[in-house]
């Protein structure tokens, strides 16, 4: 048979049981936990862990363009910075922004804009900033997750909101949240955002090789583990602003 | 809570069927789906959604506390803490007769002077037109500013000015609010002046309560 992506590793990835390298099964994701409204001087924002990774993200906005030349007078528009920490990863990370750094910012803005409706603030901009505290596989998907409950806490007009999960293939099997060592040693890593109410997709990358039946099985996995993560984005937001007690 | 009035976040469906959306609510088929987070609600056929988070959007004829942050030959901008910076013709202060010459905009109103002003006209191509002229409207020289978040100003007047009311006829003191959630509050006496800041605060913490007009009055009544 031939070899389809993975590099070679003693780590077993999936063993006879149908355990993973973390003991979940194939298609567990690992604990996520969301809240809402953690910082003070931010328009809106929400810490996510999840698994190992750690993330903050911060809205600011509607607001000024600023540089002005940027500003559309037809609408407002979205502006993303990820950011990984220093001390987000092993070895410690330059602080300037990466080549990696820069496509993840790009593909979480373009995940987001067709949720948002920024038409009603012409010429101003919604800036999310994402800064990874910790990071273990699938912060581009952790960190979308956060950026949409941000933007809800925000106040930001939205069509729906967006979850976002991983799936993937690891010892030729299809499984669901890939994390750092199945994505390191395994054989193909696909995250995707995802509208749940509306059903439509946001975002689709994959790394590796994955045969179409293989695809397919990763789409449906993948909407499975984004609608799992809306659950917990929605309890987020109730949890902030309708667990006070009475209406 | 009735069947009209529910919480909701983005992307929840409200209801189907023949409604009309209004505030915070996009029609997609025969969907009706929020928008933001907050109350939804039904009524004659329309279908609205009460924010409960958000920044102020300008709206002509709110009444607005901004300051003053900057001026040009003509005109004054004035930070109305809004995505939008509010802006003031000299001539709405000077009368017809304003010149760019003979006038300095600085005599009457400078940077950081803070003003009570009312939207004359906003639309989505130019920032929003305030004035100064009318009654309670100009600049103000005294009182204790206090910020609440936008969406609980209504929650602060209170039904036909009632809540607004009660805490300005129990404390004695004199409070402007605008509509972008920035209050003055001013009177004579500190301890009614501290009591009604705390009815404000108490008000912008606990809006989600249905009791909160009779919590408000206790507080108002206690001695302390």
């Amino acid at each position: 048979m031939i070899k389809l992506g993975g590099r070679d590793t003693d780590v077993v990835l999936l063993d006879e049981n149908g355990k993973r390298s973390d003991g979940r099964t194939v298609n567990e994701t690992r604990k996520v936990t969301i809240k809402a409204g953690v910082l003070k001087n931010a328009n809106g924002s929400a810490y996510i862990e999840f698994g190992e990774n750690k993330i903050l993200a911060g809205i600011y906005g509607p607001r000024d363009v600023h540089p002005k030349h940027l500003s559309n007078p037809d609408t407002g528009i979205l502006r993303c910075r990820y950011h990984m920490s220093p001390f987000s990863v092993g070895d410690r990370k330059n602080p300037a922004p990466s080549r990696r750094e820069i496509e993840i910012s790009k593909v979480i803005k373009e995940a987001l804009e067709p949720a948002v409706i920024l038409d009603q603030f012409p010429r101003t901009v919604v800036d999310i900033f994402l800064e990874i505290l910790q990071a273990d596989g699938g912060t581009r998907c952790a960190a979308l997750a956060a950026a949409s409950v941000a933007l809800a806490d925000a106040g930001i007009p939205m069509r729906d909101m967006v979850s976002a999960c991983a799936a993937g293939k690891v010892a030729d099997t299809v499984i669901l949240d890939v994390n750092n060592e199945e994505d390191q040693a395994g054989q193909a890593d696909m995250p995707m955002g995802y509208m749940p109410n509306l059903k439509k997709i946001t975002l689709l990358q994959l790394d590796g090789v994955l045969t179409p039946e293989e695809y397919k099985k990763c789409v449906e996995v993948g909407i499975d583990g984004c609608n799992q993560v809306y659950e917990i984005q929605k309890k987020a937001l109730e949890e902030k602003y309708f667990s006070k007690g009475d209406q | 809570m009735s069947k009209d009035k529910r919480y909701v976040i983005p992307g929840d469906i409200i209801t189907t069927g023949p409604y009309r959306p209004e505030q915070n609510v996009i029609l997609d088929g025969n969907k009706m789906i929020a928008t933001c987070i907050g109350l939804s609600d039904i009524t004659d056929g329309a279908v609205r959604v009460i924010p409960l988070t958000g920044r102020y959007i300008p709206k002509g004829d709110d009444l607005v506390v901004g300051k003053v942050i900057s001026h040009s030959a003509m005109s004054w901008e004035v930070d109305i803490n809004s995505c939008y910076l509010g802006i003031l013709p000299a001539s709405d202060v000077f009368g017809r007769d304003f010149s760019s010459h003979a006038n300095d905009l600085t005599e009457k109103l400078s940077n950081g002077d803070l003003i009570a002003a009312r939207i004359v006209n906003f639309d989505r191509t130019r920032d929003p037109l305030i004035t100064i002229s009318g009654r309670e409207l100009g600049k103000i020289d005294s009182g204790e500013l206090i910020k609440i978040s936008t969406t609980k100003v209504p929650r602060l007047i209170g039904k036909r000015g009632s809540m607004i009311q009660m805490i300005e006829e129990a404390t004695n003191a004199n409070i402007t609010i605008g509509q972008n959630g920035i209050i003055i509050a001013s009177c004579e006496n500190p301890d009614g002046l501290s009591k009604a800041i705390r009815a404000i605060n108490m008000i912008e913490e606990d809006s989600h309560r249905i009791n909160l007009t009779d919590m408000v009055k206790k507080m108002l009544e206690s001695s302390d």
